[in-house]
């Protein structure tokens, strides 16, 4: 190994070591800021040692693509709104996929010689080839997905699961189809068309793989392709012999297998069930079947203000109806309000609240509200016995307690237990079922309150209300 | 380095390894900027767009530039939008309206 080639794989330690203690940082959001300096700071000293060791170096290529992209990604994380956060997470999943299959495809072009057209028999070539033929699969995938789910989560395509007669057929027959040319292209006997073809068919499959998922399980989907990225890049460190590459794809997979794990079980249901059960497809059936008998009665800004005055401990719900009104800042004022006249108020976040992973937190994070008063499922539900007022926000699926019981949609999925509250006012658009696509008992009971409306406006008007009470 | 397809399989085992043990410890709080965060470091990718830059064929090149225009939004706008969302997680001291316009001890005297 030469000396040049010695420091650039030291530089590479740096910058992993970085990467980790950046993501260590993390685990508090004391320390987290400085955690994703460091993390930028090792990404810097990666691509300064990669420029420096590099023997040839298209400087107007690099810097062009350098100011594009760094043009494009300032913009873009300086405008964006916090709650267009899940599709913007899903748009960089997918360039961070593209970036991995444009280098597999690069690397593949650069030796065809060797990888195309004949039979791969030397353990390196081989090892470079299946890691390209993983790179561009997993990459062209991660890209294709994640732009269908931007355009779900950015309300461009319908949030709703897109399903039709023999879809898992056709997906089970393309899936299958890619694998087989994943292991002709791995032979090296394939041509740069069936290269093509393989590359055309991962891009297909991305999308038809996230078009059947359905809004509420976006979490999931965003989770996994964050997963993905990284396995692709990890396949690319693969490719150039790079451990720098190995090492931050393999961190970044972890990440994601670890958020998606965590969404599953939030949800009490298995990856697969997520991915292919086309979760929330046929709710027109159940939602009628509960519509018929029983309404709930809806109450008034007014009414809920009595109980308020009475109150003195109170644990705000959000759901995905609060991100959609862009209610948070009026629920923070609800809770300047409340506290001012000696209401504790608390706020609890079931995992898979929203749109991503921590969606609801970043949004109560926007509108000031401390990030103390963000208490997690496990510790707030043995606290809801002793709670004044719970107000479910914009949530429904996630407080259903049918959950408890066994045969519904949701059973065995872990849930808020609002219904132990005292009180319990839901503020929601209407009465139809949430993602599930099943009615709510919670909406029925004696100590339940329904204020319909939109999120902010009855929530502006409950501040209103308890102002004038 | 990594020519050895063995010390390159032990590096991705133990660094997967690390990442479990790491990532476990993130609280559900700061799920999305773990997200956005390490979203950000798989735009590591443009490592392997610098060298495939420098490619001959022209192909490999345009496909190296894409690469490099993709991996830096990635990395530029995932650190950048990460350090926003973090920006705004306080703790309850520092939660008024005007935030940091309040260190302690200038309480008006």
């Amino acid at each position: 190994m030469s000396a040049g080639e010695t420091w650039l794989q030291l530089a590479y330690l740096a910058s992993a070591v970085l990467f980790i203690l950046g993501l260590r940082g993390l685990s508090s959001a004391r320390s987290a800021r400085r955690g994703n300096g460091l993390a930028a700071l090792g990404m810097l000293v990666a691509v300064a040692a990669t420029l420096a060791a590099q023997d040839v170096l298209r400087w107007e290529w690099i810097l062009a693509g350098a100011i594009i992209g760094a043009s494009i990604g300032v913009l873009a994380a300086t405008r964006v709104q916090m709650t267009a956060m899940p599709e913007m997470v899903a748009l960089l999943n997918g360039f961070g996929g593209a970036a991995s299959a444009l280098v597999a495809g690069a690397e593949l072009l650069e030796a065809r010689a060797d990888l195309l057209n004949t039979p791969v028999l030397d353990m390196a070539l081989a090892v470079k080839l299946v890691a390209i033929v993983f790179g561009s699969t997993i990459g062209s995938i991660t890209l294709t997905g994640s732009l269908i789910a931007f355009g779900k989560l950015s309300g461009r395509l319908g949030g709703a699961p897109l399903v039709y007669a023999g879809q898992r057929i056709v997906n089970a027959l393309l899936g299958a189809g890619l694998l087989l040319l994943c292991v002709w292209v791995g032979t090296g006997n394939a041509s740069l068309l069936e290269y093509a073809a393989l590359v055309g068919l991962a891009l297909l499959l991305g999308v038809l793989l996230v078009v059947p998922i359905g809004g509420a399980d976006m979490p999931v989907v965003i989770s996994l392709l964050n997963s993905y990225s990284g396995l692709a890049a990890c396949a690319t460190g693969f490719v150039l012999g790079n451990s720098g590459l190995v090492i931050s794809g393999s961190l970044v997979g972890a990440s994601g297998l670890i958020l998606t794990r965590i969404m599953c079980e939030a949800m009490n249901r298995s990856l697969g069930n997520v991915l292919f059960g086309a979760f929330g497809a046929a709710p027109e059936a159940a939602a009628a079947a509960a519509g018929g008998g029983a309404s709930a009665k809806g109450y008034t800004p007014e009414d809920a203000a009595v109980i308020f005055g009475n109150a003195s401990s109170c644990v705000v719900v959000p759901g995905y109806g609060m991100a959609v009104a862009q209610a948070q800042h009026a629920v923070r004022e609800l809770m300047d309000l409340l506290e001012n006249r000696g209401v504790e108020v608390q706020f609890a976040v079931h995992p898979v609240a929203g749109r991503m992973p921590g969606h609801m937190n970043v949004l109560l994070a926007e509108a000031r509200v401390p990030y103390e008063k963000l208490v997690e499922m496990d510790d707030i539900n043995p606290q809801f016995p002793e709670t004044d007022v719970a107000l479910v926000i914009g949530a429904n699926d996630v407080v259903n307690p049918l959950a408890r019981e066994e045969g519904s949609a949701v059973s065995g999925m872990p849930i808020l237990d609002v219904d132990r509250a005292r009180h319990v006012f839901v503020i929601k658009r209407s009465m139809s079922p949430g993602f599930a696509g099943i009615q709510n008992p919670l909406f029925f009971n004696d100590n339940t309150m329904m204020i319909f409306g939109d999120a902010k406006g009855r929530v502006l008007a409950l501040v209103d209300a308890i102002k004038q009470y | 380095m990594l020519d050895e397809p063995a010390v390159a399989l032990t590096v991705l085992v133990l660094s997967l390894f690390v990442g479990i043990e790491v990532i476990s410890k993130v609280p559900p709080l700061l799920h999305t900027p773990l997200m956005s965060g390490s979203n950000a470091i798989s735009g590591i990718a443009i490592v392997g767009a610098l060298i495939a830059v420098a490619s001959d064929g022209l192909a490999s090149q345009v496909a190296g530039l894409l690469a490099i225009i993709f991996a830096s939004i990635n990395a530029v706008g995932g650190f950048l939008v990460t350090n926003r969302m973090l920006a705004m997680f306080r703790p309850a001291g520092r939660s008024g309206r005007s935030g940091r316009k309040e260190p302690p001890g200038e309480g008006g005297s």
